[in-house]
């Protein structure tokens, strides 16, 4: 198949950057999206030219490093699926692709299509984990917790934290992310230590990264490629007012 | 933002159910207009309570936009480059990016004509306060078409913004699991619609001549 893509160039972080169009021809539909751009930038390459930067890294829709805006979606037009995983059959023939960063004040642009995503290490670092006895693994069943709620912090914890979120966000919010995190750390015992002051801090780190303010539009759960549901929303902010009234 | 908002909602509720006196005829409509200025009277003075629960409002008011202030600029600041591919909203409140700030936009224009026309009647041609009836009746005579056409039209955003506005303010506060949620999507277009209609009803019953 032919395609004509328009694609994000910027050298830098400081540079202005713009759309810059690319006719690719002979692309197998077969392909996944990244290797779509993997031919276009050994085409880039052996014609002298700097190849586009994108990130990746598993391939296999399980890291959260591939970020690509695709037609103005993050990941693109397929429904719980990662760049990686988003595969050529998905376009037509002909078709005209545009490919932009994750666009955020929080993720700035690094060079063309990557971003920084450290601001999403900052809310990790604020609350995102439990104070655990270090050792051994602890026997499987040696903390009961009910079946629904494993199952309920399980999917929070599919949350591979790659962004998509932010970028479909019309606020530019980090909620879902932070929402996931609270909700899988604080669904099950080993979380409760640090429940109320986890999510102050992790709210307080989101905002002071500069991400917007939720306002439950859920364009971020109709973008996560792991299906993470507005659910957990309503769970930070449970948990956010508990919190901020305890510590009132 | 939220506690503001529903309020708000619960004061648009109780207005919508006053204005729907008008079907009731003249007498009963101005009685019910001025029992609003006269509660609590001989004990409290004349329009007192209105009065307490007018700042009330207004303090709603200002709150309500303030945050909402607050919230756009900080939004606006979160993504400083735009993109340049647009794509077709599909979350579960895809209609609110587009409407939730313009139509506040056409709701504090209509707010304001409103107050002008029924409240202090700079725009009305009944000056004479205690006949609230008249006055609806004036206010949206047919040949004063463009007044109805206005009210329906920030009726239509006023529907829009409750149907978001009302869930998101629960979610806000209250954080439901999904099968509440749901629950409360529902009841919040259910509120919608029912106060569209509720005010929507009053207009087009004087307009089509079936309120004299």
């Amino acid at each position: 198949m032919k395609l004509k893509l328009r694609i994000w160039r910027q050298s830098d972080a400081d540079a202005k950057g713009g759309m810059v169009a690319y006719e690719l021809d002979q692309v197998s539909e077969d392909a996944s999206f990244l290797e779509m751009l993997d031919v276009l930038n050994e085409r880039l390459i052996s014609e002298g030219e700097d190849p586009v930067a994108f990130d990746h890294d598993c391939r296999e829709g399980i890291c959260g490093s591939c970020s690509l805006v695709i037609d103005g979606q993050p990941h693109g037009p397929q429904a719980a699926t990662t760049t990686c995983q988003l595969h050529m059959r998905k376009f037509k023939d002909g078709d005209s692709i545009d490919v932009e960063p994750w666009r955020a004040g929080a993720f700035p642009v690094i060079k063309d299509l990557v971003v920084d995503r450290s601001a999403f290490d900052a809310i990790i670092q604020a609350g995102g984990y439990i104070s655990a006895p270090t050792g051994t693994a602890p026997d499987a069943h040696a903390a009961p917790i009910p079946k629904q709620d494993a199952d309920a912090a399980f999917s929070a914890a599919a949350c591979i934290g790659c962004g998509a979120c932010v970028a479909a966000c019309p606020n530019g919010s980090g909620m879902l992310f932070m929402a996931a995190k609270v909700a899988h750390l604080g669904l099950t015992p080993q979380g409760q230590p640090e429940r109320h002051t986890r999510v102050l801090g992790m709210v307080a780190a989101h905002d002071q990264a500069g991400f917007g303010g939720c306002t439950n539009t859920g364009e971020c759960s109709a973008a996560c490629p792991k299906e993470i549901g507005l659910d957990v929303i309503g769970r930070l902010n449970r948990d956010f007012r508990k919190a901020a009234t305890r510590a009132a | 933002m939220a506690v503001s908002g529903i309020l708000l909602v619960l004061f648009i509720i109780v207005h919508m159910a006053g204005n729907l006196h008008v079907f009731e005829g003249r007498e009963e409509m101005n009685a019910y207009a001025h029992g609003l200025r006269t509660l609590g009277e001989p004990l409290l003075p004349h329009e007192s309570i209105l009065w307490i629960l007018r700042i009330g409002l207004i303090a709603l008011a200002v709150v309500h936009i303030w945050s909402a202030v607050v919230l756009t600029r900080r939004s606006l600041a979160a993504r400083p480059v735009r993109y340049k591919s647009k794509k077709p909203a599909k979350g579960e409140s895809r209609h609110a990016a587009a409407t939730m700030r313009w139509g506040a936009v056409v709701i504090v224009l209509f707010l304001a004509w409103h107050l002008l026309d029924l409240t202090f009647r700079t725009v009305n041609p009944v000056k004479d306060v205690p006949d609230a009836y008249g006055a609806v009746v004036a206010t949206f005579s047919p040949e004063r078409w463009p007044v109805t056409v206005f009210y329906l039209l920030a009726l239509v955003a006023l529907g829009f913004h409750l149907r978001h506005g009302t869930w998101s303010a629960v979610q806000t506060i209250a954080g439901p699991d999904t099968k509440w949620r749901k629950r409360t999507q529902a009841l919040a277009l259910a509120i919608a619609l029912v106060v569209v209609v509720g005010f929507a009803i009053v207009p087009l019953s004087v307009t089509f001549g079936l309120v004299k």
